[in-house]
């Protein structure tokens, strides 16, 4: 019952939206969906609900973390969005090139939203890995339209190429689907997890082998693992901040539980030194495309979104070792979408503030907009690793996970990227913050500053205190995963 | 012969006909032709007796790639006022070259994979890996947004075609959901072709970013 309402709740208020005229009563729409999608979630952790559709829909420990992280982002954002609707002009200038260009309709932006979330709450819940397919094909549908909010060229083609490049990593996915069938032929009901779990000495190995891969590569492309990545950029960095901050937060983790999940059975059917030393690749990789593109990049949400693809890098690096490596991965997960998504919705203001998303031409932020001007150079800290926030908890873990192991190369490497990674970040968002103000300071809306505060003290107490419901959530994870 | 392999060698021939072409119009006839015939699979790809899923399965994906995605493919055509692809990325002759190669390394790859006992016809797999090899191919090589647009079409029935080779039934919600989800990829698409057609007088998408990105 519960977990129906996760998932309809929100399709049914977003497609309510479409037909909702008045511009309040659609607004209270997204913020009542966000309230009571958190609601629901913070009611699964007390009571664990019962499985429905015969165990396609269930909520297992990773799916109730992601749940969780999603919904906590977007009832965040959601309120953000009110602040930054209420902002948006009928019509305006583009700050790179002049010309005059107009929105979506407000209707078809605010009911995307919430479906979205709904097939996010869908991705976090199934347990048969068709119906997985299915909602993680959703999600790219559902969120199309909120990456062409402002309509110009440049949003239309990073729209474009997510919708292209996306679809087909997932029809890679599909392939991988077929063939994990084709491994499992052996067990009746095979593409449910459970089933997979429970029988997995007849999965068929080279089969699984293949379909790991093309599940790496084809939800890879959704997570944003280099060098799938290519879209990742563009739409990040044409979508507004809030539509960013979503993306980043909760879009790629959902695309990295399809990779969890077939990693799971790989671990279960004794094939987790292939999946591993996978995911241990594209992370490193994913790390160094990142850095590579991050130095001297001169738009400013084109840095946080490579950002983002270094984090699943780490991400992906942190599950291949294994261990306390997927504790500290899934630690990760949830600080880095508080942060990034802190982030990003900073990054909107600092727009609505200079209407310009390039780095050189934002001065003096500390003294224009001194909340944005905190949250930003906190941010910077933030997602740099640096204590006490928590992400330094969980990239110390995945270093000492590697030295542990003896992966030496690995530890250096990783190091030297992160080392990489903050100077180029530092130099751009520093410069950003200090300096003279020449405008006057700017009267910020608590409804735009708010959020962003509250996603910052998130990752700041996550970094000096594990509560305790979490560290069980996580170990039981970890377990799950391969910490054996 | 059998009716599988009648089908498999049509199916050869409309990938071979849409790698060739550069006439929009027939490469959409071509596009509903192929989805006619992967239309018929469900009713052959099946292990035991025919249900009324199978019959539904079939006139569904008839009905989606058969008639819906030529007809949405054709109304695009007519509001953007394009009529060829002109100077794709491969020219035409060099396209149905790789092709022909693409469609040998196939049939090898087919003859080195090891596959369960039942398959649909010898030629089944090889052909469903050609038809994901011309969809990506399609994708990559092309400059028209809707040209784009059928190479995703010819990809996901390859993959489908990969499904009805080695006999593997899906749950009829899934097959369901799975081609919802790609109708809905098409439709948004169509969407945004239309866009694009008005923010830029083509639907040449190596041009789409006239402002040069920061760092590609």
């Amino acid at each position: 019952m519960v977990l129906a309402l996760l998932i309809l709740v929100p399709a049914v208020g977003g497609l309510a939206s479409f037909f909702v005229t008045q511009l309040f009563l659609r607004r209270t729409l997204l913020v009542l969906t966000a309230i009571t999608n958190a609601l629901l979630t913070a009611f699964c952790w007390f009571v664990r609900p019962e499985p429905i559709l015969n165990g396609w829909i269930s909520l297992d420990s990773a799916g109730l973390l992601f749940m969780t992280v999603s919904g906590i982002l977007f009832l965040t954002a959601s309120v953000y969005a009110i602040g930054y609707l209420a902002k948006e002009p009928k019509e305006q200038q583009d700050s790179d090139e002049g010309f005059f260009f107009k929105n979506t309709p407000e209707n078809i932006f605010i009911a995307c939203l919430q479906l979205f979330l709904s097939a996010m709450s869908l991705v976090c819940l199934s347990q048969h890995f068709g119906l997985l397919w299915v909602a993680i094909e959703a999600t790219t549908l559902a969120s199309a339209p909120l990456i062409y909010f402002h309509r110009h060229h440049r949003s239309l083609e990073a729209t474009w190429k997510y919708v292209l490049i996306c679809s087909v990593g997932i029809g890679l996915a599909l392939l991988g689907t077929l063939i994990l069938t084709v491994s499992a032929s052996a067990i009746h009901n095979n593409l449910m997890i459970s089933e997979l779990m429970d029988n997995s000495q007849l999965i068929n190995p080279q089969w699984l082998k293949a379909a790991f891969l093309l599940f790496l590569v084809g939800y890879g492309t959704k997570m944003g693992l280099a060098p799938l990545h290519t879209w990742l950029p563009a739409a990040h960095s044409e979508s507004p901040s809030l539509v960013s901050a979503l993306l980043s937060g909760a879009l790629l983790n959902c695309s990295f539980l399809g990779i969890l999940r077939i990693h799971q059975v790989c671990v279960y059917s004794g094939q987790s030194d292939f999946s591993c030393r996978l995911l241990i690749f594209f992370g490193i990789f994913s790390m160094a495309v990142a850095a590579i593109f991050i130095i001297a990049q001169k738009d400013f949400k084109r840095m946080l979104a490579y950002s983002s693809v270094e984090h699943m890098g780490i991400l992906s690096l942190g599950v291949g070792l294994g261990g306390t490596g997927v504790f500290a991965s899934m630690y990760h997960l949830v600080n880095h979408s508080m942060t990034k998504g802190m982030l990003f919705l900073a990054a909107g203001n600092i727009i609505a503030y200079y209407k310009t998303r390039t780095s050189t031409d934002v001065k003096g932020l500390l003294k224009r907009a001194r909340a944005t001007g905190i949250l930003w150079v906190a941010g910077l800290f933030a997602i740099a690793g640096f204590p006490p926030f928590g992400l330094f908890v969980s990239e110390f873990t995945i270093f000492k996970t590697a030295f542990d192991q003896g992966h030496f190369f690995i530890c250096t490497i990783f190091l030297f990227l992160l080392a990489i990674i903050f100077a180029g970040m530092a130099y751009v968002m520093l410069k950003m913050a200090q300096g003279e103000n020449p405008d006057g300071i700017e009267k910020e809306s608590p409804l735009m500053v708010v959020p962003p505060i509250i996603l910052g003290i998130i990752t700041l107490i996550l970094g000096l205190h594990i509560p305790g419901f979490l560290n069980d959530i996580l170990n039981e994870i970890s377990i799950i995963f391969g910490a054996l | 012969m059998n009716i599988a392999d009648t089908i498999m060698i049509f199916l050869i021939l409309t990938n071979l006909s849409l790698l060739a072409s550069s006439r929009l119009n027939a490469c959409i006839k071509m596009v509903a032709l192929q989805g006619i015939l992967v239309g018929l699979l469900p009713l052959i790809a099946v292990k035991g007796p025919l249900t009324i899923y199978s019959y539904l399965l079939a006139l569904l994906i008839i009905a989606v790639k058969g008639v819906i995605f030529p007809y949405l493919l054709k109304y695009t055509l007519r509001s953007v006022d394009v009529r060829r692809e002109i100077e794709p990325f491969i020219g035409y002759g060099a396209s149905i070259i790789i092709g022909v190669i693409a469609l040998i390394i196939s049939f090898w790859l087919s003859m080195h994979i090891p596959f369960p006992e039942k398959i649909l016809s010898n030629s089944a797999p090889a052909v469903s890996f050609f038809t994901i090899f011309c969809g990506l191919f399609l994708i990559v090589s092309r400059v028209k947004a809707l040209t784009q647009v059928m190479g995703y079409i010819v990809f996901e029935n390859g993959i489908y075609i990969f499904g009805s080779a080695l006999f593997i039934e899906q749950s009829f919600l899934v097959e369901l959901g799975i081609i919802l989800d790609v109708f809905v990829v098409v439709f948004i698409m169509g969407i945004m072709m239309f866009h694009i057609s008005r923010a830029f007088d083509h639907i040449d998408t190596d041009k789409l970013g006239e402002a040069k990105s920061r760092d590609e």
